[in-house]
């Protein structure tokens, strides 16, 4: 392991985390299943069949069918495809506003930074969840079930962490020597920040992120259960499958499927993010 | 008029604390924990100010600073809180008189009337602020006719909170337990088997741990009763459900923060002198290990009492929850706002008695000037 700077060193370290290997795999493997068998197949997951409700699984409908007949490996697959993308997007908006955020705050310092720092440990002690459900009712009649309102909403709740470690990290780097070279050398402040100081903070900010996407999942899935969320995502499917739940009959399918892959992708990416962590910041291993 | 002054106070609160000295911060500090008392003595005016004149001279002598300096965002970020609500609700579409049937604008300018609520968020968030302030009331409900939020709200407070604390027992409990377990033994079996049930408790969702609960113990066995609320029996599901993601990251805490404590000298020293292992753990190392929790108490109380939306949901438990969704739903403006107000006022008391057990913890945070 020579040379080669420290992403690479990091690599062969996550290459040998066998927990992060098979978590990669599996995260792989289930937006793969997500992204193409329902176009393969041609599965249609909002085709009825009336005759064909709350149908176990069968040869011709692997995780059987809902109460109106639907075909339950279409819609696992295709409310993945909704599941995977807010998770991605909400992080992606929530990278944005946390690294400006704590980029500002820790470039500056001072008495800037205790204000936004304040800010941030204010925001933390409100219920996020009653802000979600609020700025999803702006878009109730127009967008209802439409991802973008659901985008902004997790990822506007979401940024409070990356802040602070964005902050952490440019809060140390901006004594190095490299910077007050680069201060010589006439550089403005916006270059420094960009070209030297976020680069050198993006280990962390990867792995948080990683940990921030099954996080969003997991919140669209809350707002889905309350009947707020995304429409046709596993939050709504589980939601669905719990809501049949009772003493005589048993839809075991339409719980077990969805729950089963909202787990195993969550699992996935916990296992990776882990795994990151370790990997980029060898101090933290124990 | 009162709506104005009241955001103004806020900002310039907000704007300022940062660059307050600390005998500001001290005295400003205790008014605001002392304030609500006012609010909460309604009639009874005299006593309401003597006994907040009491509490705020003796938080601003004792409380340690970094507690004070907190409760300085106490009474401007509920202002803020109730003014961004009121803003978000009313941009929402739709509005609480305006229903499947078509109310004549004539109906709807009476009833806007007899509720108190005027067409301009502005005017109503004054009116709203100005009712808090004079009588201490949250106003009727807009939609759950005849009733006031506060009697709505009035027997759902013990029920959410009692939920949510059972919760915060059980997951500081487990958690501890779990954490301890692990790090007494690194990379051994019980360790990875903690860690390993940490891992699924972060990542599994609470409804679908609940969903597993209700069929195991409720529909298989039989053992607790599936949903509803009529007695303790009921909250063990909901409170388990609702525990399980905090107990895994209080593990988590438990156990890192125990290896690094359990390297330092002071540890080395109790073995030397020839304390039992379990004496050195659980009287030296652990106090050491607690104090990442102890500040994990805050946001998890916070964090337990919204995850109860769903939770309670679920279950069908009456608790608060319930009324914050269709409150939301039915575009009840008083009752959101209401339920919001709670609830903030409830996890900013948790996250002041997490400030507080943490000072009593640490004497670097105690003594700060």
């Amino acid at each position: 392991m020579s040379g080669g700077g420290p992403w690479s060193e990091a690599f062969a370290r996550l290459r040998r985390d066998r927990a992060a290997l098979f978590g990669a795999a599996l995260l792989a493997a289930i937006a793969a299943l997500c992204a193409l068998v329902p176009w393969l197949l041609g599965l249609d997951p909002h085709a009825t069949e009336p005759v064909l409700r709350h149908q176990p699984p069968s040869a011709s409908h692997w995780f059987g069918t809902d109460a109106l007949g639907r075909d339950l490996l279409a819609r696992v697959l295709v409310g993945g495809r909704t599941s995977l993308l807010v998770g991605i997007a909400a992080t992606a908006v929530s990278v944005g506003i946390g690294t400006l955020y704590g980029a500002l705050a820790g470039f500056y310092g001072g008495r800037l930074d205790e204000l936004l720092m304040r800010i941030v440990d204010f925001l933390y002690g409100v219920p996020y969840m009653f802000l979600v459900i609020l700025i999803m009712l702006l878009f109730e009649d127009t967008r209802r079930g439409d991802p973008l309102p659901v985008f902004l909403a997790l990822g506007l709740v979401q940024w409070l962490t990356m802040a602070r470690i964005v902050r952490a990290q440019v809060l140390s780097l901006r004594e190095r020597e490299f910077v007050l070279a680069a201060r010589v050398a006439g550089a403005s402040d916006a270059r420094i920040l960009w070209r030297h100081l976020l680069p050198n903070a993006l280990g962390p900010v990867v792995v948080y992120a990683t940990l921030t996407v099954p996080a969003v999942i997991l919140l669209e899935s809350f707002l889905s259960f309350l009947g707020l969320g995304v429409a046709l995502s596993w939050g709504e499917l589980v939601a669905e499958g719990v809501s049949v739940l009772n003493p005589i009959r048993s839809y075991w399918w339409l719980l077990a499927f969805p729950s089963g892959f909202l787990a195993a992708t969550l699992l996935a990416l916990n296992f990776l993010g882990d795994g990151l962590r370790d990997a980029l910041d060898p101090r933290s291993l124990p | 008029m009162t709506g104005a002054l009241a955001v103004g106070f806020a900002l310039a609160t907000l704007a300022a604390a940062p660059f307050l000295p600390a005998a500001a911060i001290r005295a400003l500090g205790g008014v605001f924990l002392a304030a609500p008392l006012v609010v909460l003595a309604g009639e009874r005016r005299a006593a309401g100010f003597a006994a907040a004149a009491l509490v705020a001279a003796a938080a601003g002598r004792w409380l340690p600073l970094r507690v004070l300096r907190r409760s300085t965002w106490l009474l401007p970020s509920l202002v803020l809180l109730v003014f961004v609500t009121t803003g978000l609700m009313y941009r929402a579409p739709g509005s609480p008189f305006r229903g499947e049937r078509v109310a004549a604008p004539q109906v709807e300018a009476a009833l806007r009337a007899q509720y108190g609520v005027p067409e301009s968020a502005l005017a109503f968030f004054g009116a709203y602020i100005e009712r808090l302030l004079a009588d201490g009331s949250l106003g009727p409900s807009l939609k759950v006719q005849g009733r006031s939020v506060g009697e709505l709200l009035a027997p759902a407070i013990p029920v959410s909170l009692g939920l949510g604390l059972l919760a915060l027992a059980l997951a500081v409990a487990v958690g501890l337990a779990l954490g301890t377990a692990a790090a007494l033994r690194p990379r051994s079996a019980v360790d990875h088997a903690a860690m390993g049930a940490a891992l699924l408790g972060i990542s599994l969702p609470n409804f679908v741990i609940g969903a597993a609960l209700m069929v195991l113990f409720a529909l298989q066995l039989g053992w607790l009763p599936v949903a509803g609320f009529a007695g303790p029996r009921h909250l063990v599901l909901p409170a388990l459900t609702l525990a399980a993601p905090y107990a895994a990251y209080v593990a988590r805490l438990v156990r890192a923060g125990l290896l690094e404590v359990l390297q330092q000298d002071f540890v080395r020293t109790a073995r030397a002198k020839g304390l039992s292992e379990r004496a050195v753990v659980l009287d030296h190392a652990l106090r050491g290990a607690l104090l990442p929790v102890v500040a994990f108490l805050g946001p998890a109380a916070a964090g337990i009492l919204t995850g109860s939306f769903v939770v309670e949901t679920m279950f069908a438990v009456p608790g608060m929850g319930q009324w914050f969704v269709k409150g939301a739903v039915n575009r009840d403006y008083s009752l959101v706002l209401g339920t919001a107000l709670v609830y903030a006022v409830l996890v900013a008391t948790l996250n002041l008695a997490s400030d507080l057990l943490t000072a009593w913890l640490d004497p670097r945070v105690r003594d700060e000037r």
